[in-house]
């Protein structure tokens, strides 16, 4: 058994959401600076540059990347031989996303009710997703994500007849709904099996995925790359001005399903797919 | 084409740009966003003054982080401009010239857009480090119990947009994507 006591837990999640606003993971750096040397479209290379030139400016001034700082969603794998002391996890991992927002100059951009709509200035509560694991290790990963592209994902109760090629129009279908709307080039995250939640979360953790890295069952990185290739000819580009560079990278998650379904997610997320890693 | 444009826009401005030019924009702007238009469409509905003129003005599409000391303003990218659809016709009809943002419209917004001759830009989304560094001021005029929300004038110095939809109606996100389409 290993004790942590929570105020780290606030720590590290203050400094991860100061981090994944400012900084992109190198994977995503280099992908975007691949994109810019292949892209056709001369405006699609100029808005591809800017992205270059965004994220320089972004670290150097620390000026968040994009405005739309996000809502908070993190992902706990704690091991099952963890002790937490010190109050509870979930405040704890709260006021983690409240000091790195209030003191990191992040956009508050949490309401209180989804109807009601009061902002709750502090851009708590986060989305919290928990998962026990073996050992007493805590890995914490912390991924704001904008709402231009969160809007425009989609779930897909697909029936066992539609098979694979029911589901790559289902990926299809959403990336093209989106367009302009999801400030591409995009990453791609999809979930596929499980239930009507899971698909959705196993979407969530695949854009949390280094860009560089497929799947390692065979069909499933097949899919990958073939989605992948059918979405940069949709021509939709950077900026949705047109280009050859819609998506970087389409990362696929699977989990078993029930003999009646075939439950896809598709996470659409922005350029700007953040993430910061921390250990406890 | 470049063009060096400035803002409020004149007519005579609005109705020459054609979809597809890189546009730099320099004077005045404000932003409103969401919730400001939902205020702004009951004001009208009331029958009371909105809290900025309409005619020959541009919106932008923008709710900023916060500013760090010394800086007139934090990151500052567009957002997505189809959830304004529902307001903007009536904006449009009183003499709104320009909106600023990102994706597509409805057609009532390409509608009321040609009606009276005026210009729908988008900036690059996700690039608000960047265009920060375009905008010389802010200040909240409006409504600033809604934080990154609240109605913003802003004075902008060369800020880079693109002509999306002209005052004759083309749309760039329709021409663009076709021509690079190998579907």
């Amino acid at each position: 058994m290993r004790t942590i006591n929570v105020s780290e837990v606030t720590e590290k999640i203050s400094e991860a959401c100061i981090e994944a606003n400012h900084f992109l993971s190198a994977d995503m750096k280099e992908k975007l600076e691949q994109a810019t040397r292949q892209e056709e479209a001369p405006l699609g290379r100029q808005i591809l540059e800017q992205l270059q030139e965004n994220l320089r400016i972004a670290g150097e001034d620390m000026i968040p990347i994009c405005q739309d700082t996000g809502m908070a969603v993190i992902f706990m794998e704690i091991g099952q031989d963890v002790h937490f002391e010190g109050g509870s996890l979930t405040d704890a991992i709260n006021e983690g996303v409240r000091r790195g927002y209030v003191d990191g100059f992040l956009r508050k951009s949490v309401v209180k009710d989804p109807i009601l709509r009061e902002n709750t200035k502090d851009n708590t509560p986060a989305v919290i997703h928990y998962d026990v694991v073996p050992g007493d290790k805590v890995k914490i990963t912390v991924a704001p994500k904008g709402f231009g592209s969160e809007n425009m994902s989609r779930v897909f109760m697909l029936k066992p007849a539609d098979g694979i090629e029911g589901v790559k129009n289902a990926i299809l279908t959403a990336v093209k709904d989106a367009g302009p709307n999801a400030c591409p080039p995009m990453v791609v995250g999809v979930g596929i099996g499980g239930t009507f939640e899971k698909c959705a979360i196993l979407a969530k953790k695949a854009l949390t995925r280094p860009v560089d890295q497929h799947s390692e069952i065979t069909w499933v990185r097949e899919l990958e790359e073939e989605m992948l290739e059918k979405i940069n000819r949709t021509g939709i580009g950077p900026g949705g001005l047109g280009g050859s560079t819609t998506a970087m990278a389409v990362n696929v998650n699977t989990y078993p399903t029930h003999i009646a379904g075939l439950p896809v997610a598709i996470n659409i997320c922005c350029h700007v797919n953040r993430h910061a890693v921390r250990e406890i | 084409m470049d063009r060096y444009v400035k803002v409020p826009l004149s007519d005579e401005d609005a109705k020459s740009l054609k979809a597809g030019d890189y546009v730099y924009l320099t004077g005045t702007i404000y932003t409103a966003r969401d919730a400001a238009h939902k205020r702004m469409q009951e004001a009208l509905d009331r029958g009371e003054e909105l809290p900025l003129e309409m005619k020959n003005n541009v919106i932008y599409y923008m709710g900023p982080s916060p500013a760090r000391e010394g800086r007139p303003i934090g990151s500052a990218g567009p957002t997505t401009a189809s959830r304004m659809d529902k307001y903007a016709p009536a904006l449009l009809d009183l003499g709104l010239k320009g909106m600023i943002g990102k994706g597509k419209r409805s057609q009532a917004v390409k509608d009321a857009i040609v009606r009276n001759g005026a210009t729908y830009f988008a900036a690059v989304g996700g690039a608000g480090a960047l265009l920060s560094k375009s905008i010389l001021s802010s200040e909240v005029i409006a409504y600033d119990d809604l934080g990154t929300e609240a109605i913003r004038k802003l004075e902008v110095k060369d800020f880079p947009v693109i002509v999306v939809i002209d005052a004759e109606g083309n749309n760039l996100y329709e021409t663009a994507t076709a021509a690079y389409c190998k579907e």
